[in-house]
């Protein structure tokens, strides 16, 4: 496969299976093109997760291609994921965050993990933490947050390395929909600066809050593509200056 | 919360080649310390390997420098009832002894030395008059006692002191030599099963560490954390623990070491007098928690990596 230049992901025919049972995914296709904000929907069990593990590089496809920023991912050496991992900001559907590692500990933690000095990382992740309404959790644990704000939290860690790719899975679902909207707005101004954003949500009234994205649903294991954006998207100007 | 501005994401942060170690590291997995089993089974283990191999070193030098002093050594005994005549005997033997190119040196021991050995059981001053006594000689041969020259100097003494009886010191204390060798390997295998049931103390510890903080790894992992970033921070904490534990295992083997050395040297036997231990000794038996510290990270990497190798 050769790689294009507008593309971040490529699924080519790929499918997933755990053990012996059916293809919980099966036969997807697409592309994810830089700058572009996806929702991925789909009833409970359609396979959401499962796709997203596959592209936060958690999981192989027992079948199929998957190229990212241009690479095969396939069959790339297994030391060379954590690079790749590190263009990835993901939000765990259950956060995921360390219980005994302060608020500022958690959201500083891919810095540290990608070698950025703690001179660098103190005031960006105490901006980050400002910027989603927790400054003044910072030294607070996870269990000592409500559930909206360990969200807060989760996300300000998938998005304080500026990503190149965005990962959420249902990140509103722990949140009332005001606080669901304010994170959407997040992840729009992620998006505006050039990450690509990817929302698994099941919830059809977020889609219309995000205009300008493309919608990804999966059917029980299938993947279709309503609005045709995944084989031909559309390329906002605007968008690519911005980019560059 | 204004989103429109957010103000670190304007610009990459510069990523560097800083080693995601030290305490940054260390925190993300919690720690017992002396609270925890970990440092206090390996602190058991070490107390237990230093005794042990303190054990075996003492003995083993008991051994050799018996065997040194003794392998070179014979003795002659003179069964002549007059003592007239065991006297004459004495001489003669004494005088070929020392004519022959095999023998280092000769000490009659003297008749004093036999009556106050013999005092105990047979009564003070009564000894050598009232029950007849050999005639001793302590012979030091240049080379060690072997049947053949023993033979030899035997087959010499009976021409002209037909009394006169040689013995290889050694093989009086051949049981007791048996008898230590045993013991040294027995101080040996304790040593080596000790050490298995640390490795395997420290596998199940790192297990269970890897265990609890299983959510941990798969996040670094995921963030992007190489197995080498992963391996080094339970390395570094069940490092941290093995030291802690090393060191009040070497601490409690020193003490009961100290303790059992007085206590031999109280008996004031010559022979527990050569068990000391000297400072090679001293540097092995430091070494054990050394060594165990170097087994528990090793173990924890291996076992870290392992499981590390099952994500992808
Ligand atoms: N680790 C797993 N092992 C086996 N089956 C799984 C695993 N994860 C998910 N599944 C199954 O795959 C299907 C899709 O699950 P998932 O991807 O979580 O869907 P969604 O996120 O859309 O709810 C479900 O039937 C689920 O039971
Ligand atoms: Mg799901």
């Amino acid at each position: 496969m050769n790689a294009p230049d507008n593309e971040v992901v490529a699924f080519d025919n790929v499918g997933l299976r755990y053990g012996p049972d059916r293809e919980v995914l099966s036969n997807i296709s697409f592309t994810l093109f830089p700058g572009s904000f996806y929702f991925l929907t789909g009833a409970s069990g359609a396979g959401k997760t499962s796709l997203l593990k596959l592209l936060y590089l958690a999981q192989r496809p027992s079948r199929g291609a998957i190229r990212m920023f241009g690479t095969d991912v396939i069959t790339l050496a297994r030391k060379k994921l954590p690079a790749y991992r590190r263009r990835i900001g993901v939000v765990f559907q259950d956060f995921r965050l360390i219980p005994h590692l302060s608020a500022f500990d958690n959201v500083a933690l891919p810095l540290r993990v990608s070698g950025v000095r703690e001179e660098d990382l103190r005031k960006p992740v105490a901006d980050m933490l400002d910027w989603v309404g927790l400054s003044h959790r910072i030294d607070d644990r996870p269990a000592t947050l409500s559930g909206g704000e360990q969200q807060r939290v989760a996300i300000a860690r998938a998005v304080i390395g500026r990503p190149d790719m965005l990962v959420a899975d249902e990140p509103t679902g722990n949140v009332d929909p005001e606080m669901a909207l304010k994170l959407l707005r997040l992840f729009e101004a992620l998006n505006r600066l050039g990450t690509t954003v990817v929302v698994a949500t099941h919830d059809v009234h977020l889609l219309k809050k995000v205009p300008e994205s493309l919608i990804m649903r999966l059917d029980k294991g299938k993947l279709s593509d309503p609005t045709g954006a995944l084989r031909y998207p559309p390329r906002p100007a605007v968008k690519r200056d911005r980019l560059s | 919360m204004n989103v429109e501005k957010p103000p670190t994401l304007g610009r990459k942060i510069a990523r560097g080649f800083n080693r995601f170690g030290g305490e940054r590291a260390a925190q993300l997995v919690p720690q017992a310390r002396l609270a925890g089993p970990m440092p206090w089974v390996i602190a058991i283990m070490v107390t237990l390997v230093v005794i042990a191999a303190a054990g075996g070193l003492a003995m083993r030098n008991v051994a050799e420098s018996a065997r040194t002093e003794l392998a070179a050594g014979a003795t002659v005994q003179v069964l002549e009832a007059l003592p007239q005549e065991r006297e004459r005997q004495a001489r003669i033997v004494e005088e070929m002894l020392q004519a022959s190119p095999a023998v280092a040196s000769t000490r009659r021991v003297p008749d004093e030395e036999l009556d106050a050995l013999l005092e105990p059981w047979l009564g003070v001053g009564t000894a050598s008059q009232a029950v007849p006594v050999p005639a001793l000689i302590d012979v030091r041969l240049r080379s060690d006692a072997t049947q053949d020259t023993l033979d030899e100097l035997q087959a010499m003494l009976v021409q002209r002191a037909p009394d006169a009886r040689i013995d290889a010191q050694a093989s009086w204390l051949g049981p007791v030599f048996g008898a230590l060798s045993s013991m040294q390997y027995l101080a040996l295998a304790l040593v080596v099963l000790l050490a298995m049931t640390s490795a395997a103390a420290v596998w199940l510890a790192a297990r269970s560490a890897l265990g609890s903080n299983r959510g941990t790894i798969e996040v670094v992992h995921m963030l992007g954390g190489t197995d080498a970033q992963i391996a080094r921070i339970f390395e570094r904490s069940i490092g941290f623990d093995a030291t802690l534990g090393g060191a009040v295992g070497l601490a409690m083997g020193l003490a009961a070491i100290l303790f059992l050395g007085r206590q031999f040297a109280a008996l004031g036997s010559g022979m527990m007098a050569a068990g000391g231990l000297g400072w090679t000794d001293w540097v092995m038996i430091a070494a054990i928690p050394l060594i165990a510290v170097a087994l528990a990270m090793l173990t924890a990497r291996i076992t870290v990596i392992a499981a590390l190798r099952r994500m992808l």
